[in-house]
């Protein structure tokens, strides 16, 4: 190889080198304007665009968001540590909520607003965390295979009649181990043992995909009964792919444990960040979260049952119907967390 | 056929003669190759450290329930991973390096195409066309009338059926590396072997295998440290690994201690597998001529044996690539992203420049300690550089989190100083920056450039430098002017490797980017994690096309100049 031609592809190696180094470090130069906040957030969906960029049209605050999985953004405002940019911390669960909490991320805040919209089992008692949304642990069934009185709670599915039927995902899934932890609540650390050996004795193959790949096992017949979150069945109601609407609409949904507790409900929530620097701001971002225009965002785009009493709810939420909610405070099977995996573990719930 | 000699005797008499030493000595090269693995064991310690806090006991707990699970299905994840990915990465690699068939120069660059699809991706795509509820299995029971216990169908979600995926993405880092070997070998040597009365099958096995050892071993090694740090396709097909464990005990259970005293023992295995390598090849040694070796002939296969050649070439590509752009293209078009346009394009643009900025800071970082290898040949520098590459095995979000930590740590520290000097705060300077995110990939994908390069710089004969030295060039001068016009090849080959991992890259974006900073996996990730695949399948069409990019430039290259380079060739003399 020739020196001149090799003096030149490295020059120019080394010319596109720098550019692309300069792009790179330039390209996402954020600074702060005055009216900003920052979220890290959890929630991931394209339709709350709409609700960020309203708040933004109804107060001129600006915000700035990292969307992660929250264990992680929680590591990370831990090791950001008081110069931790972010201002309000979002999650999709209680259980990372209180978590973020317990490390001592969030701060607590006074706000009527807040206190008076938001039940009480759905916030923190000392205003650290808020629920903004709610979904509901649903039990679906097939339409054509089983009658949904057969099915009426999370403990029928333990029974001998249900071997070989039930479908849930892992025992990995937040969703899965706050439920677990409301069972620890109703029945004790050895009823829910019990009852997680029941669910693993009866399901119909070993857990795994999401809640929408239960839905479409049981509507293909692999199970006749599933867990799931009530949003899930939602969206793929109102998806505009046929498949999922096919196989939602061979399912029935039956709200559990009608006749005595009620059904488990998770919510999404949100905090104000223990260095927050612009708290005024993040304190009007939640109320606003509170608010009936964004409580109407979150049912109509996500399908998630608003926290304020009295939001009309739209299709295909209203075709629901009403039910009862399991009251126990969120706040208590977010604690109960750590001993739900374990219980789960043990019982060879994978 | 120049014969085979010691050059190392060679080198020994030149450097007592001019009075120039190759003893290590703390020179330039070591300090920065030093300073290099130091910041790249850095996130690795900041994880560990927290191994001498006291934990919440959760390791017992484990051992009593699901240990040997993970034990079992990491072991078997690393035994199927490593068997696969040898066997189709050196197979095809010889097929299309020795022999010639219908289709053999077109095959040769289409085996390389499943780098490009991130092992998730193609999870996600079997599955949704593989599971009870897919189109396969709807249709073959509509078709009989069959119900769920009539039949018996493998299930895809499960220990073989991950094992299958990755091999499929991972034998390319086997391929790439394997068939550079081959096509370096002599004509000479393999002729010698097929004079004294060799079959072209036995030369295979007893020739040019063992000389193309190092290579495959390499490449194997790449693709079990990737599998072994795999978390996203793992879970999502329910196979329990230890580092799904990590994740369950630190984030599940907030056990901090015991996510770090499992990954100490997947890091010790790590080692272990390593050193193994290592150990079981110390007996050999394989050494660099620079005849002037014809390149080897290819056998023209015909007939029967052509078509089971192209078949053996063909399936890896088909089932590893066309398969499932083509299932992605369906569910796309049954779907499909609504942001596509100017989002996407935007998604697009930052993932191609964190890709092409990382390629060329990992390749950079690269040379330097394949640089500091040559001139240690083993000892301190070696070490220094299997240390450095650990990085690759480690799952990304615990990179990421170690990468947080003293970041952090740093950042306010600075603005502590500053605050009590000058009375101005600085905030966060590096958290949060893209800086971090470049410095997130270098620690996690060092290796992958470390191999590319490293072959390279073996490639080039040690007297080639004592020449350059004698002939009056500096240390530096021997670099720029003979080292790297050698290396280009591999330095490509490196920056396209490099380019496509950080694309794929998902963890460690997500965790440690800037504001309002989306990538196209990260796109992904959004879509898929809220179970809408048919969406997230326009993004991932779009991160496999970018991909594609690298791979045909450096395969265009690789073809065109691959004769003006190759004038060395690997022969293996017993000890």
């Amino acid at each position: 190889m020739s020196v001149v031609n090799s003096v030149l592809n490295r020059r120019r190696f080394v010319l596109a080198a720098t550019g692309s180094l300069v792009g790179v470090l330039a390209a996402p130069a954020i600074v702060r304007a005055a009216d900003e906040i920052n979220l890290y957030s959890s929630r991931h969906y394209d339709t709350d665009e709409a609700l960020y960029a309203n708040f933004t049209k109804l107060t001129g605050i600006g915000i700035n968001r990292i969307e992660a999985k929250a264990d992680e953004l929680i590591e990370r405002m831990k090791a950001e540590g008081s110069n931790s940019p972010a201002d309000v911390f979002i999650s999709v669960d209680a259980g990372r909520i209180e978590r973020a909490n317990q490390e001592n991320l969030l701060q607590p805040v006074q706000s009527d607003v807040l206190s008076s919209r938001i039940p009480q089992h759905l916030r923190h008692s000392d205003g650290s965390w808020f629920g903004f949304s709610k979904r509901a642990r649903i039990i679906v069934v097939s339409k054509d295979r089983m009658d949904p009185k057969d099915a009426p709670s999370y403990e029928s599915l333990t029974g001998e009649a249900m071997k070989g039927k039930v479908l849930i995902r892992s025992s990995g899934n937040i969703y899965n181990q706050s439920l677990m932890g409301s069972i620890i609540a109703a029945h004790g650390s050895d009823g829910a043992a019990e009852w997680a050996r029941g669910i693993v004795a009866n399901l119909a193959r070993s857990p795994k995909g999401g809640d929408r790949d239960q839905i479409k096992a049981v509507a293909a017949g692999e199970g006749d009964v599933g867990v799931v979150n009530s949003y899930y069945l939602g969206k793929m109601i109102i998806s505009d792919q046929k498949a999922q609407r096919e196989a939602a609409e061979k399912v029935t949904l039956v709200f559990p444990n009608q006749a005595d507790r009620g059904t488990h409900v998770n919510i999404s929530g949100g905090g104000v960040a223990r260095h927050a620097k612009n708290k005024q701001g993040a304190i009007k971002f939640l109320e606003y979260l509170a608010s009936d225009q964004a409580q109407e965002y979150f049912a109509a785009g996500n399908t998630e049952y608003p926290v304020v009493a009295g939001i009309p709810l739209p299709s295909p939420l209203d075709t629901f119907g009403d039910f009862k909610e399991d009251k126990l405070n969120a706040q208590l099977f977010a604690s109960l967390n750590s001993e739900a995996v374990q219980i789960m573990d043990k019982a060879g719930w994978k | 056929m120049a014969t085979a000699h010691d050059f190392r005797d060679n080198r020994t008499k030149l450097t007592a003669k001019k009075g120039w030493t190759a003893k290590v000595r703390p020179n330039g090269v070591f300090m920065a190759t030093g300073i290099l693995t130091l910041l790249m064991l850095l996130p690795i310690a900041a994880v560990l450290s927290s191994l001498f806090d006291t934990g919440r006991g959760s390791l017992r707990h484990l051992a009593s329930t699901i240990l040997p699970d993970l034990v079992f299905n990491t072991l078997g994840l690393v035994c199927m991973v490593g068997l696969g990915t040898a066997i189709v990465g050196t197979g095809t690699a010889w097929l299309v390096s020795a022999c010639r068939f219908p289709g053999s120069r077109f095959l040769q660059w289409m085996l390389l195409l499943p780098l490009a699809m991130p092992a998730y991706i193609i999870g996600y795509a079997y599955t949704d066309f593989l599971v009870f509820a897919g189109p396969l299995q709807t249709g073959l029971r509509d078709l009989f009338g069959w119900t769920r216990n009539d039949y018996w169908f493998p299930d895809i979600h499960s220990l073989w059926g991950v094992s299958v995926m990755l091999v499929l993405v991972l034998y390319p880092y086997v391929f790439f590396l394997a068939r550079t070997a081959f096509q370096e070998q002599s004509r000479g040597l393999l002729d010698v072997a097929r004079t004294l009365g060799r079959g072209p099958w036995n030369v295979f096995a007893t020739v040019a295998l063992p000389m193309a050892r190092p290579a495959v071993a390499a490449g194997v090694a790449l693709a079990l440290m990737e599998a072994i740090a795999d978390f996203g396709t793992v879970q999502y097909f329910g196979v329990q690994t230890f580092t799904t464990a990590i994740y369950r005990t630190w984030f599940g259970m907030g056990d901090r201690v015991a996510a770090a005293q499992l990954a100490s023992a997947l890091l010790a295995f790590v080692f272990l597998l390593v050193a193994l390598e290592h150990w079981s090849r110390s007996r050999q040694a394989y050494y660099d001529t620079s005849s002037r070796a014809l390149k080897p002939q290819p056998v023209l296969l015909r007939g029967w044996s052509a078509v089971w050649a192209f078949v053996a070439c063909a399936l890896p590509v088909l089932l590893g690539f066309v398969v499932p752009v083509v299932i992605l293209f369906d569910l796309h078009f049954d779907g499909g992203d609504s942001f596509i346009g100017n989002r996407l394009m935007v998604y697009a643009g930052n993932s191609f420049l964190l890709a092409s900025g990382a390629a060329v800071i990992i390749t950079a970082c690269a040379i330097l300690t394949g640089y500091c290898l040559r001139r240690s040949s083993g000892g301190a520098g070696a070490g220094l550089v299997r240390l450095s590459t650990l990085g690759y095995a480690i799952p990304g979000t615990i990179i990421a989190v170690g990468i947080l930590i003293p970041l952090g740590a740093f950042d306010n520290w600075l603005d502590g100083v500053m605050r009590n000097w000058f009375n101005v705060s600085t905030g966060l300077v590096l958290s949060g920056s893209v800086i971090a995110l470049l410095y997130a990939y270098t620690v996690r994908f060092l290796a992958v450039a470390n191999s590319a390069i490293e072959t390279g710089f073996k490639r080039i004969p040690l007297h080639i430098d004592d020449v350059a030295r004698t002939l009056g060039r500096t240390r530096r001068g021997v670099i720029t002017s003979v080292h790297l016009p050698l290396l280009r090849r591999s330095v490509l080959m490196s920056a396209a490797i490099v380019f496509v991992d950080v694309l794929k890259e998902l963890p460690a974006t997500l965790i440690v980017r800037p504001f309002n900073f989306d990538t196209l996996a990260v796109r992904v990730y959004q879509l898929a994690s809220d179970e809408r695949l048919s969406e997230a399948a326009t993004g991932s069409l779009v991160i496999v096309a970018i991909g594609l990019v690298p791979i045909f430039l450096l395969t265009r290259f690789a073809d065109n100049r691959s004769g003006q380079i190759s004038n060395s060739a690997t022969i293996k003399l017993p000890q």
